[in-house]
């Protein structure tokens, strides 16, 4: 499956090794494309089946069906021809196909024909005051923990947010033996009726049986507060406490070691916005989803997506996603011609609406609130540059403006995660502002790299006589 | 910070954290064994000098940022533990040339 050697060409470049990557990447070299597979962590899996090679956790139970569903694939992967390069990270890629990587403190370029991006969700902004303290993490980060390292957070422990995987995480540190002083629940009441025109579906789903489970468990054993309007975390140099107000009642604060926050996860949109891919804001899932073809085909000759980065569809659907994209690919590339490949599709079609049976039912359920996208005040927005909401709302009640000219009044979004911790929240505050719709207010402008690389890094890269003749002094 | 279920077996791997001698469970990353160590704050910020901890795991946040063997602003999340590694919590921003 790998090779220690990167070599300077290749067919297809697979980017990321979730489950849409590592089905991709095993279709495509299974009908004979030369293909490579970049992924930044240690071990496939992406981070719906983190550590799923190699996790300490003794007991399967912990982490549930769902998890181990991913050993299947993940023993495909291992014993596909694709070349798996792990810990490399993608800090360029070009629509003409270069791509710039780094790997193992070395960085190199290399060219591929096509590229599949694969490179998943990340946990939406929840912007409450404090959620900069150390000891304020993602619910999904102390699941990562969990997953790979069999720890689980130590003292009091307070779960806060919305959504489905909130309730997974929560059952399973449960299981692990971990505790948690209060989970408090941010799910609008408003939601139910609004989602119950999806009913339908989501009753013929799989997500039904396991989402009932899930929630009957956790509350049999957790203090679960509902319809919380106002949450907040205090302390110095380190969270030391949770305050929180339900519908109608008082404020409560609660002594707190870790505050845990989730509400839903949005595509991890940066590389594929750098190349160039045309993206949309969709209101269903409140974020930007980039415009795709039944192949996972973007704007953008070269470049496929699949995955959570398609659009939030969970880790089933990643599957059929890679799996379709690398069809398309090898159509493309002249590997299959085109019955053939509506041949072999037709099953991961038919899987991939199976998949997605029951989610537009959830999308609306969980649907996070406006009061804990849309912050105000002191509240950081910009955790890097440290900008507050207040900050963002006078720029924007200034003057018409839009993310970027806010990078040049603010540095909003120009520290190291380059606007991954704050971009949807400045995009709706200034929709908001504006009276708009986030679709007119745009996403940052990104640009590689993508991730942050030196210049001694870019300039120990191999040069052509041109490359040399073009800086120097005659 | 965290702490370690008794699944995760004997800590072979030994590191310095800030000239601390911390114990490691090989393949697992700095991060997790700083977390398990007691260590929340990983650096102070380069704006404010606030101290930050890792908040994603999963290398997005750039909060969890320390100088690992004298290169600086390493993502600890990232990189896993190897005998005999240094790693030192970082104050503010990463010296040029570090």
């Amino acid at each position: 499956m790998s090779g220690p050697l990167i070599k300077d060409r290749y067919e297809l470049a697979v980017i990321g090794a979730g489950p849409a990557g590592m089905a991709a990447a095993i279709t495509a070299a299974e009908i004979g494309v030369d293909t490579i597979v970049l992924d930044e962590q240690a071990t496939p899996g992406g981070q719906i089946y983190r550590a799923i090679g190699e996790t300490p956790l003794r007991d399967p139970a912990i982490l549930g069906e769902a998890y181990w569903k991913g050993t299947t694939l993940l023993e495909a992967f291992h014993a596909s021809a694709a070349q798996y390069v792990p810990q490399a990270t993608v800090w360029t890629a070009s629509a003409d196909g270069e791509i710039g990587v780094s790997v193992g403190g070395s960085v190199r370029m290399l060219k591929a024909k096509r590229m599949i991006l694969a490179t998943g969700a990340l946990e939406r902004p929840f912007p409450i005051q404090g959620w900069t303290l150390p000891g304020v993490m993602t619910a999904g980060a102390a699941q990562i923990l969990l997953k790979s390292a069999a720890m689980v957070g130590n003292g009091r422990v307070v779960l806060a947010g919305t959504g489905p995987l909130l309730w997974l995480i929560a059952a399973q540190y449960l299981r692990a033996g971990g505790t948690f002083a209060a989970i408090l629940e941010t799910t609008l009441r408003g939601n139910i009726a609004r989602s119950l025109p999806f009913l339908p579906a989501f009753l013929r789903s799989s997500y039904l049986r396991e989402g009932f489970e899930l929630v009957s468990e956790v509350r049999r054993s957790a203090n679960l507060v509902r319809s919380v309007i106002a949450l907040r975390a205090g302390g110095g140099d380190r969270l030391t406490d949770v305050t929180y107000r339900t519908g109608g009642g008082l404020e409560v604060t609660v002594r707190a070691d870790m505050l845990l926050l989730h509400q839903g996860v949005v595509p991890n949109v940066n590389l594929a916005l750098a190349l160039g891919c045309q993206h949309t804001w969709n209101e269903t899932q409140l974020c930007f989803t980039p415009a795709l073809d039944a192949w996972g085909q973007s704007s953008v000759a070269t470049v496929a997506i699949a995955g959570d980065g398609a659009g939030i569809a969970g880790a089933v659907a990643a599957e059929e996603r890679g799996r379709l994209a690398a069809l398309g690919a090898a159509f493309q590339l002249g590997h299959l011609d085109k019955v053939t490949r509506d041949r072999m599709a037709a099953p991961h079609q038919g899987a991939l609406r199976q998949a997605q049976r029951g989610l537009r039912f959830l999308d609306r359920l969980f649907r996070p609130a406006k009061r804990f996208r849309l912050p105000r005040g002191q509240t950081l927005v910009c955790r890097c540059e440290e900008v507050t909401a207040r900050q963002v709302r006078d720029a924007a009640a200034m003057e018409r403006i839009g993310p970027n000219q806010l990078k040049a009044y603010l540095r909003c979004g120009m520290g190291p995660c380059q606007g991954r911790l704050c971009g949807l929240t400045v995009t709706e505050l200034l929709a908001d502002a504006h009276g708009v719709s986030p679709d007119e207010i745009g996403y940052y402008r990104l640009r590689p790299p993508v991730k942050p690389i030196t210049v001694g890094d870019l300039a120990s890269l191999p040069k052509t006589a041109a490359d040399i003749a073009a800086v120097e002094r005659s | 910070m965290f702490r370690r279920l008794p699944d995760a077996p004997v800590l072979t791997v030994s590191i310095a954290v800030d000239g601390l001698e911390v114990s490691a469970r090989a393949g697992e990353t700095v991060a997790a064994a700083l977390l398990a160590a007691g260590f929340g704050a990983f650096r102070t910020t380069g704006v404010s000098g606030a101290s930050r901890g890792p908040y994603c795991m999963m290398g997005v946040c750039f909060d969890c940022l320390v100088a690992i063997d004298g290169v600086g602003s390493r993502q600890a999340c990232l990189v896993q533990v190897r005998e005999g590694m240094r790693v030192e919590t970082q104050r503010g921003r990463r010296p040029v040339g570090s």
